[in-house]
């Protein structure tokens, strides 16, 4: 594909990775036009925040990814609060209701929803993914007294932290047998359960909820938590039904190439909706990140302007802040990688011989150390990641490593 | 108010009217500054807001944070003695006419 060939790019979904490819693209020189979708009505934002600072301060000003004036600055077609019902792929065409935008290229960057499980009263809990969640959630969390949070994953445990802050009885359900389980390896479940402990947060694993009603919320084992505020936070799953009705390939996601190119080559998907091939790794993963989202949009920009831009290589990278504790991942680890922990409680997954994460908390330094070995070494091995992540030092493994 | 210039690498100026409390990451966000990705929000996770501070203004816009000095050394463009990320630099009137340089490269 040539930059010449292409005149209008339409990027349906306006968060973190929708933004990153229309701003991409006009950093590579792409002259063309650049519609950029979106279902919500603000101007595009930085969701990280919302489990975080914003919750505390409330303050949407600090959350902008850019001002008005730079998508008129930079031609960018801003379409808020419309959300696209259709691919037609045979006329190039997306439609939305009775609107419809043509295309040359399109990106699908429709990100995810929160998973719904079966739970009796379930439109009684709140959502934390939009900024509108966030302020209903902020609304409701200034007037509540005890909050019941379903789900110990990384938007579950940052709110628990933050309503532990304010003085607010906090307990955490969590299904599986740990916090995190499918992001962080046992060591670091066992660490962030204790920290949370030691917030007074209740911290419930192996709890799946039944039900949610006036006393709060019912767990499928017969006990009762009262609460007059219940988070879900139990996942969420990929926007990829307009891919799927489209004819495109969808397998926990929409299935993309090394170049990020769905099934249709004038389809590109990218972020938290994309299932890619780990590069070198053999597998398709679907990231929920900034990090994925960005690094996605930036290597489709430089492909449809440059004609290539190589298999898509990038080094996932994770951040959590909870309370005072800055969680970060370099790597990417499956649940079932091994793990070492290190003297300084950072933990090193491996599949094999082959380092895959380095798991680390308020270690900055270890962190980028790792980032930079991902990304100078394809496939580090043990020996190469404990010279090169000076681990010499710390080298005394946790008991029974 | 308080004033911000920020230079490209080619040596072009953009002077900013800043507003105090915010940081020079978003001020050059907010302003449509060009060489601060920013990608993290502020977060100190991702050196792509990292810019040089002027050597007229060596040692007057405080110490790097801690955490800070780590990221840096991974940012993309080399790290110097003024090196910054500009989200840890917060706008007060101490630091009103600043003279921050963007480098080549943020990712």
């Amino acid at each position: 594909m040539i930059a010449g060939a292409l005149r209008d790019i339409v990027i349906v979904g306006a968060g973190q990775g929708g933004f990153q490819a229309a701003a991409s693209l006009r950093q590579e020189g792409f002259t063309g036009s650049v519609t950029l979708i979106g279902t919500e009505a603000d101007l595009p934002y930085q969701r990280p925040p919302l489990s975080k600072a914003f919750l505390k301060s409330g303050n949407a000003d600090q959350l902008w990814l850019r001002r008005a004036d730079f998508y008129e600055k930079n031609a960018i077609t801003l379409v808020p609060d419309c959300r696209v019902n259709r691919i037609d792929r045979d006329n190039s065409t997306v439609y939305a209701g009775d609107r419809r935008f043509r295309y040359d290229h399109l990106i699908l960057a429709t990100g995810c929803r929160n998973a719904r499980p079966p739970i009796q009263g379930l439109e009684r809990a709140l959502d934390l993914r939009t900024l509108s969640d966030a302020r209903r959630l902020r609304t409701a969390a200034a007037r509540a007294r005890r909050c019941a949070v379903i789900g110990g994953g990384f938007i579950g445990l940052e709110f628990a932290a933050v309503a532990a802050g304010l003085g607010l009885d906090v307990i955490v359900a969590e299904q599986a047998s740990r916090l995190m389980a499918r992001a962080v390896s046992p060591e670091i479940s066992a660490r962030f359960a204790d920290k949370h402990r030691g917030l007074n947060v209740d911290i419930r694993v192996g709890k799946s909820a039944a039900a949610i009603d006036d006393a709060g919320l019912h767990l499928a084992d017969g006990s009762t938590v009262a609460a007059d505020l219940v988070l879900l936070a139990a996942g969420v799953v990929p926007n990829a039904e307009l891919a799927a009705e489209a004819g495109l390939i969808v397998e926990n996601g929409i299935v993309v190439d090394e170049q990020l190119r769905t099934s249709d080559p004038n389809i590109s998907a990218l972020g938290d909706c994309a299932a890619f091939p780990m590069h070198d790794r053999g597998f398709r993963v679907r990231l929920e990140s900034v990090q994925a989202a960005t690094d996605h949009a930036r290597h489709i920009a430089r492909r449809l302007t440059k004609g290539d831009a190589g298999p898509y290589s990038a080094v996932p990278w994770f951040w959590s802040d909870q309370a005072d504790w800055k969680l970060q991942i370099a790597g990417f680890a499956q649940p079932d990688d091994e793990s070492e922990m290190l003297e300084d409680g950072s933990v090193l997954r491996f599949s094999g011989a082959r380092l895959t994460a380095v798991e680390t908390i308020n270690a900055p330094k270890l962190h980028m150390k790792a980032r930079r070995l991902f990304a100078e070494t394809p496939a580090p091995t043990r020996a190469e990641a404990l010279a090169r992540l000076d681990v010499e030092e710390r080298r005394r493994m946790a008991a029974g490593a | 108010m308080v004033q911000i210039t920020f230079v490209q690498p080619d040596g072009n100026r953009t002077t900013i009217d800043a507003a105090i409390g915010d940081s020079v990451m978003q001020t050059a966000l907010a302003n449509g500054v060009d060489g601060i990705f920013a990608e993290c929000g502020g977060a100190m996770m991702c050196a792509t807001c990292h810019c040089y501070v002027d050597e007229a203004w060596a040692g007057r816009t405080g110490k790097r944070e801690d955490g800070e000095e780590d990221m840096l050394e991974c940012a993309a463009s080399e790290m110097r003695e003024t090196s910054r990320l500009s989200c840890q630099l917060k706008v007060s009137q101490d630091i009103d006419g600043l003279v921050v340089h963007l480098p080549e490269e943020q990712a």
